[in-house]
């Protein structure tokens, strides 16, 4: 059996005498789709912060691509392909779209102490930025700042700065949050298309079900941090606890 | 870019001619004086331009920029009275002399400045918002203690220079070619910060500004860049602090106040952060109302207070963006 692509080893975080993520011992494979599920307070934005390196955590380990990534800082786990997007929209809103995408872009091309060729002439960064959007459906928006386009717009390209660095894992914190029926469908349209490309690795947090069922491979649920559960979604809609701590009569089948 | 826009570069022509004319126009009307007044300003908006580095494109509030400015000053009047006594500054690990010429102390005040930058950089970058603003302070505080118990170097008194430095082919005792040096120094300046800026390092500094989380989540490792960043304002300031040494022949703590750093920060905003010509226009309307309103009463500061609250209120990007803005509404 090979390693898995992400892993954590007993995972565990304390607020006090709150604890937020509570040995959580989770695998992200290559090229699957794993959601986190759980109710709000379940330690899912402290699981996610951990793994992206913005929390460290009090004990246990994460590995990624084969190596101890546990005490590196959030940017040198981007470098090695761990990309992840934001529960809350976090762009540069003053930019351009494009500018936005050829900043990620610049981000996984080399170091950026260049100091005297302006970027609006590098070709290739702007190439690379434009592929990116097409992905996402806001080639058309590419000349807009970021901060005058709609909210399901920023959402996408939210997902598009994470994607333009071509990750091997993406870590997606509620990507459909605040959006409508529609623009969910088209968020879970778009992710549903990179994870048949088969190149990215998902783990996805994720309130709307309809976006997790439709989606995982996997589902790992959080309840109070710890693991009540962790299988199929058949496995997952069919398990007792589940449905008692935390699906209810609303999401039954 | 609106900085290409038709009329804001007819206004930096007219602005670069009247610049070039001054000299002479100065000597016409037997105002010569003027040309003085103006190497101030234009020093002035060097040290501005290398603030706005860090605090309009870096999002880096440094309330301690005088301490650049006021060490390149001090390098330039220290090497210079060694000169003058012709005793070497140091004898040991190995014998430095003193000297006169531009070409060693201006790249030495850089070159001094650079590393107090990089030495307050690596702790003040750690922090951000208020406690950035109040270590910077510190630290520029420290400084001006450390040259006030200076003692020989003129402790609070300060020093003063016999001669200004010397260069090849121009005296720059001769206040016409001194200014016409700053001239040319701080177009060279403006050029090199309009390609830096539009760099990609300009774009991980705005970047850093506007969203440093995000900048960490796409795998910036935006210290090392804020820290570039502010070692390269910190050389601009010394050579700043180098040119106002041999505007005014005489140096004293009062260059490192925090005062000093206030009023280089009030250049900054009222002129417009992060705009190129911004901090230009700063230091011609601070120091300019300075020189008339000063003529008129010591409280010169109470008139320009409601000045800047004005500005910050109804023209956030600063005096700039007023020529800007006219701009837009011409189109």
């Amino acid at each position: 059996m090979t390693e898995p692509l992400l892993a954590t080893e007993e995972l565990t975080k304390a607020y006090g005498a709150v604890v937020a993520c509570d040995r959580v011992s989770l695998t992200l494979k290559a090229g699957e789709l794993h959601a986190v599920i759980g109710p709000n307070g379940a330690g899912k934005t402290t699981l996610l912060g951990q793994l992206a390196g913005e929390l460290s955590p009090d004990a246990g380990r994460i590995r990624f691509a084969g190596a101890d990534i546990t005490g590196l800082p959030a940017h040198a786990r981007a470098a090695r392909g761990l990309g992840r997007s934001f529960q809350v929209t976090s762009l540069f809103p003053n930019f351009s779209v494009l500018d936005n995408l050829a900043l990620a872009v610049q981000a996984h091309d080399g170091h950026s102490f260049r100091f005297w060729r302006p970027v609006e002439r590098e070709a290739a960064l702007a190439e690379r930025a434009r592929a990116t959007l097409a992905r996402v459906g806001l080639a058309e928006r590419a000349l807009v700042r970021a901060s005058a386009l709609a909210h399901g717009e920023q959402r996408q390209l939210e997902i598009a700065m994470a994607l333009a660095g071509q990750p091997r894992a993406l870590l997606l914190d509620e990507p459909t949050a605040g959006m409508g029926r529609e623009d969910s469908a088209r968020m879970i349209a778009l992710l549903a298309a990179i994870k048949a490309e088969g190149r990215t690795a998902i783990l996805l947090i994720e309130h709307d079900m309809d976006a997790v069922f439709a989606l995982a491979d996997r589902i790992t649920v959080l309840v109070y941090g710890q693991v009540i559960a962790s299988g199929s979604p058949a496995e997952i809609r069919a398990d007792p606890e589940v449905r008692r701590a935390y699906l209810g009569e609303e999401a039954s089948p | 870019m609106t900085a290409g826009s038709h009329q804001v570069r007819a206004l930096l022509w007219a602005a670069l001619v009247l610049l070039l004319l001054l000299p002479p126009l100065a000597g016409a009307v037997g105002q010569e004086f003027v040309v003085g007044v103006a190497t101030r300003v234009l020093i002035f908006a060097l040290v501005g331009l290398s603030l706005n580095l860090i605090l309009g494109y870096g999002g880096m509030v440094s309330f301690g920029h005088a301490a650049f400015f006021g060490a390149g000053a001090y390098v330039v009047a220290i090497l210079a009275q060694h000169a003058t006594y012709g005793e070497p500054l140091i004898t040991w690990p190995l014998v430095i002399q003193g000297t006169d010429s531009a070409w060693i102390a201006w790249p030495a005040a850089m070159v001094v400045s650079a590393l107090l930058a990089a030495l307050i950089g690596v702790i003040s970058l750690r922090t951000s918002g208020l406690y950035f603003i109040m270590i910077t302070l510190a630290f520029a505080q420290m400084l001006f203690f450390f040259f006030i118990s200076l003692s020989a170097y003129g402790g609070e008194d300060g020093i003063s220079l016999f001669s200004r430095s010397t260069l090849p082919l121009l005296d720059l005792a001769q206040d016409i070619q001194f200014y016409y040096l700053v001239l040319a120094i701080l177009l060279l300046a403006l050029f090199l910060k309009a390609r830096l800026v539009a760099s990609r390092f300009g774009r991980v500094l705005m970047g850093a500004r506007d969203n440093e989380r995000r900048m960490q989540a796409l795998g910036f490792p935006t210290f090392r860049y804020k820290l570039t960043g502010f070692v390269i304002a910190g050389a601009v300031a010394g050579l700043a602090g180098a040119l106002i040494a041999n505007q005014t022949e005489f140096v004293s703590p009062s260059f490192l106040s925090w005062q000093r750093s206030g009023e280089i920060l009030v250049i900054v905003i009222l002129g417009g952060m992060g705009r190129l010509y911004g901090p230009v226009a700063g230091a011609v309307a601070f120091l300019l109302l300075e020189e008339v309103l000063s003529a008129w009463t010591e409280h010169w500061m109470i008139v320009l207070g409601p000045i800047l609250v004005l500005v910050v209120l109804f023209a956030r990007g600063g005096l700039w963006s007023l020529i800007e803005r006219r701009e837009q509404e011409h189109d």
